[in-house]
């Protein structure tokens, strides 16, 4: 195989994230450690070279360009996801200044390990073959293993990085068996001769549907789908929380980026098995999810196992993709995930920011008490940490409405009105445990003789709330822009 | 596009929001003043509507029709009918008296109290206007934040409690609605117009599930019987302005939900539900009132009686008729304006007592000759005496009953009666028993604030109970039109109603006892 001119360009932007993230680490050791601000600002100017080339492709590459013998296509798909994960990056870095400082933890290889893990993300959106995918995932996942366990004054933190370190190998082993199965019956791993293999072989194989259940199941781990949900709330709750931000937000998106492009263009064929198998994931998921955040006193616990029930709400967009009829029935579904997993990137990093800022003495206050009367010190935090909260709950008018308003509505018209009904009434159990934040934050009274809980304040830190505010509230009042983005985006996948 | 010219409705959305973005920067006195500011605007503004509507048209008045979001494709749409029109002015008349009652009651964080008050009146203005049924569910919705913290930051002891009831039972009760707006998007030719959605037809099984789903949400919010169980908690623990708010304004919402969604969108389904819906209606109208008759606290027993009375109304809209609609749309307004004005009165009662019991405020007439004054007027307009609202609203409501079955009537008259008995029983205690000899210090006549809070309420109590025909014919147009449109539904019924009772289903049977009877 030989390398093209035409190859490198189409994968500038991943080269570039690479480049700066080994320029980050090469210098770690020669930056003063009071000049370590640099490193962030050099990612997030990569960051912004990257987010200028990918919306350059805008408008030459309108159509599915494949590049290196067809291992990776650039095309409206991976586009969309290349853009949120550029804006959840740098919202993480620059989240992560002032709270890294604030934990005493403040290295620069952090920074690296962000951008290694975002170059992992950025080749699993892209990947048309299955490997390519699989590599992108272990960059990804290998990255966040140490940024879990970043922390190693805190024992929980480093029992997280171990706990997901073990879980997640665990995780690729049986990813990787299917995708050898696969191979074993097609030939190949890429995408598109799997499907043409299928489309031969027939989809009643049962080898092939071995083959599927492994990778489902390997990517259930990934998105944290129950029952494959275990390490979550530990690792959640371990992981410096800007690290948990980003695994919430980023890492999730990436991981339902390329599961969705491998079963609609790899294993389209064996839609009535995998939807039925992932109806029924979906639903135990939105109920696991929701049922036991309620019990949950850990704030990043609760968001832990709400962020499990939010993959349950994305999945079942998608069940409903597999199960509309018709040529381009598939589209609102899929579409329909894509626009909740970025509109539920807003509100997931704006709670997580807020969650960052409040400190009680020397340590993180992230135990839900540590909220209380907020609104009195803080109104202005209370209110953020308010309109994240009913914005999770999928209340409008807020994006987290719009989010489960597309989630829904594709679900209705394929038919699965029961289910969206059964999850909007757990979306209203989720209220109750959004709402007693809300509660703890405006009508408890501190209690006076505890240690009242700061806010660590910082420019970087209030221009993350924004732009989530920003988001949260503009998205849920003019969705359009983003529901045409993803609505194009999706087209090119087939 | 304004096809209606000037955007009178959006104006009356946007002002209050406005007044609530503005309580950032003010101090608690100035917020005071700018929520009142913002609420008498609006209601400046929605006054001139009364006149400029046009009583003999049927179709919406004063829209406005702005594409929002493009696929799939959901409208800013608003616009008023004869129906819309009376809850629209009773809103917006309402909210200034709430910044009034807050004013001296509010002591604690002012500028967020009102900025909650002043979004609740664009969200409940916003569900009566919206003509596009995504945008009512946003409305439907949005109004439950601002609640729950009315009653959670400024209620009273057992307000988280009550907070958070009221939260997930009608957040619980609405859900199911949203999955029937879908529905109704997919089978009524992809639109989320209620217009045209009420145009259309529905098989007859969906409309049994539709009903139902609809059915779930507006019954909690009514609240209808046997979801009835937030409503005192809410209403008890709940600041006074809030009281007044769930109870005037809130709860119409459901009861106009079945008028707006149900009753047009699912005329099958609405028919043969007809037997269930009156026998709930007639539990909660008794049920209601024996429990009121139970009640040593003075909210739980208005909101108790408010359990019966929105029952008058759900029974008025049920029966299908002219007059029981038109009845039950009279009698929103009237539960608007007379529970408000009673949560009113024992919201400034509770500023001079500290206490909502009855022992503990008896004998007010001496002490409080204006007060009691009003109090009497309020508390005979709620059991309905002629000459007052109540009244002809009951009277229409139970004309529309007999039509439909005189056993039906003659349970609900029982309600009447239980009302006289709770109401007389209470008036007697605390107007006219010996005043407790601790208390009488405490006990000030009304003053000019409190005087301005009542008296405009009283006024209206007497307008609509001596000549309601301006109301009344307002609405007429609207009413005659939906029935029309549920007469000719398109799917055969399957009901199982026999010839005799169906009959004044058509309104036919209505005729010699019009509405100008009444109002003479």
């Amino acid at each position: 195989m030989s390398l093209y001119g035409t190859d490198l360009l189409a994968l500038l932007p991943e080269l570039i994230v690479v480049a700066a993230a080994c320029l980050v680490i090469a210098l770690d050791p020669i930056t003063p450690a009071s000049r370590r601000d640099l490193l962030a600002w050099l990612s997030l100017g990569a960051l912004a070279l990257c987010l200028g080339l990918t919306g350059g492709q805008i408008s030459t590459l309108n159509v599915r360009v494949s590049a290196f013998s067809d291992l990776v296509v650039i095309d409206a798909y991976a586009r969309f996801w290349k853009v949120l994960l550029y804006g959840v990056t740098g919202l993480t870095i620059l989240m992560s200044l002032p709270y890294l400082k604030a934990e005493r933890i403040h290295l620069g290889e952090y920074y690296g390990f962000i951008l290694l893990a975002l170059s992992g993300m950025m080749v699993m959106v892209s990947g048309a073959d299955l490997l390519t995918i699989y590599l992108g995932t272990e960059l990804m996942s290998l990255s966040l293993y140490v940024m879990t366990g970043l922390n190693r004054s805190k024992p929980r933190s480093l029992e997280a990085a171990a706990k997901y370190f073990v879980l997640g190998a665990f995780s690729s082993g049986i990813l990787l068996y299917g995708i050898s199965l696969l191979y074993g019956m097609a030939g190949s791993t890429k995408l598109a001769s799997i499907a043409s293999a299928i489309g031969t072989h027939g989809a009643n194989d049962p080898l092939v549907l071995i083959a599927t259940i492994l990778v489902a199941v390997g990517f259930s781990f990934k998105l944290a789908a129950v029952p494959f949900h275990m390490w979550t709330p530990d690792v959640y709750q371990g992981a410096p929380t800007s690290v948990t931000a980003f695994m919430a937000v980023a890492a999730k998106a990436a991981s339902f980026a390329a599961f969705m492009r491998v079963f609609v263009e790899g294993l389209g064929g064996l839609k009535a098995d995998w939807s039925l198998l992932f109806l029924l994931i979906a639903l135990v998921t939105l109920v696991l999810g929701n049922v036991v955040a309620i019990v949950q006193t850990n704030i990043k616990r609760m968001l832990a196992y709400s962020s499990i029930a939010h993959a349950g709400y994305a999945l079942i967009g998608f069940v409903a993709a597999g199960r509309a009829g018709g040529p381009s029935g598939s589209t609102p579904g899929l579409a329909s995930v894509m626009i909740y997993l970025a509109l539920y990137s807003f509100m997931t990093l704006g709670a997580f920011a807020v969650i960052g800022m409040l400190r009680k003495g020397e340590r993180e206050g992230e135990e839900i008490e540590d909220f209380t009367g907020l609104a009195k010190r803080q109104p202005l935090a209370a209110f953020l940490m308010l309109v994240f909260m009913v914005s999770l709950a999928g209340i409008p008018p807020t994006a987290g409405f719009i989010g489960k308003f597309y989630v829904f509505m594709a679900a209705v018209d394929a038919g699965l009105a029961w289910l969206a009904a059964i999850a909007l009434l757990f979306a209203a159990v989720s209220a109750y445990y959004y709402m007693r934040v809300v509660m703890v934050m405006y009508m408890r009274e501190p209690d006076s003789a505890a240690v009242a809980p700061r806010l660590v304040t910082s420019p970087t830190l209030s221009f993350v709330l924004a732009c989530a505010v920003a988001g949260v509230i503009l998205f849920g009042l003019f969705p359009n822009p983003l529901v045409s983005f993803a609505l194009q985006s999706v087209l090119t996948l087939k | 596009m304004h096809s209606g010219g000037f955007p009178w409705l959006s104006l009356l959305l946007v002002l209050p929001l406005v007044g609530a973005a503005a309580m950032y920067v003010v101090t608690e006195s100035a917020a005071r003043w700018i929520a009142l500011a913002a609420t008498l605007a609006d209601l400046c503004i929605a006054l001139p509507l009364w006149w400029l509507f046009d009583p003999q048209a049927s179709q919406m008045q004063f829209t406005e029709h702005i594409a929002w979001i493009t696929a799939p494709p959901i409208y800013y749409s608003l616009g008023l009918d004869g129906i819309s029109l009376p809850l629209v002015l009773m809103t917006v008349a309402i909210m200034p008296l709430c910044v009034l009652a807050s004013w001296t009651a509010i002591t604690t964080r002012v500028q967020g109290f009102m900025a909650m008050l002043l979004i609740m009146e664009t969200a409940m203005v916003g569900v009566f206007v919206a003509l596009d049924f995504v945008l009512f569910y946003i409305f439907w919705e949005a109004m439950l934040i601002p609640m729950y913290l009315l009653i959670g930051v400024w209620g009273g002891p057992n307000r988280l409690y009550a907070a958070i009831k009221f939260f997930l039972y009608t957040l619980a009760g609405s859900v199911l609605l949203l999955v029937a707006i879908f529905t109704l998007y997919f089978y009524g030719g992809h639109t989320f117009d209620i217009l045209a959605l009420s145009q259309g037809t529905y098989p007859a099984s969906l409309q049994m599930w539709l009903f139902l789903a609809f059915f779930a949400a507006f019954a909690v919010k009514v609240p209808m019987f046997p979801f009835h169980t937030w409503l005192p908690d809410a209403h008890v623990e709940a600041p006074t302005a809030g009281s007044v708010i769930l109870a005037s304004i809130l709860l119409k919402m459901g009861t106009y939900g079945f008028l707006r969604f149900s009753l047009p969108m699912l005329p099958d389904a609405s028919r043969s539900f007809t037997p269930i819906m009156v026998a709930l209606s007639i539990v909660a109208i008794i049920y209601g009132a024996y429990m009121a008759l139970a009640q040593v606290d003075l909210k739980k027993l208005i909101a108790y009686s408010s359990v019966s009375h929105m029952g008058f109304v759900t029974l008025g809209i049920f029966v299908l008729n002219q007059q029981g609609i038109e009845g039950a749309v009279l009698q929103m307004v009237n539960h608007g304006i007379t529970t408000g004005a009673l949560f009113l009165c024992v919201g400034m009662i509770y500023e001079r007592t500290h206490s909502r019991l009855i022992a503990d405020n008896v004998g007010l007439a001496s002490p409080m000759p204006q007060y009691a004054t009003l109090l009497v007027i309020f508390a005979l307009s709620s059991l309905g005496l002629p000459g007052t609202n109540s009244f002809v609203g009951e009277f229409l409501v139970l004309v529309g009953t007999f039509l439909w079955s005189k056993v039906a009537t003659a349970f609900a008259s029982l309600g009447i009666i239980l009302a006289a008995a709770y109401i007389l029983w209470m008036i007697q205690r605390v107007v006219f028993g010996v005043p407790l000899p601790h208390q009488l210090p405490k006990l000030k006549d009304l003053n000019r604030r409190e005087l301005a809070t009542l008296v405009p309420l009283a006024l209206l109590v007497f307008w609509i109970g001596l000549f309601p025909n301006p109301l009344v014919s307002r609405m007429h147009q609207s009413v005659n039109s939906m029935i029309a449109s549920m007469s000719r539904a398109k799917v055969a019924p399957t009901t199982q109603l026999s010839a005799g009772e169906a009959a004044p289903l058509l309104a036919d049977g209505g005729q010699p006892l019009t509405t100008e009877g009444i109002s003479r």
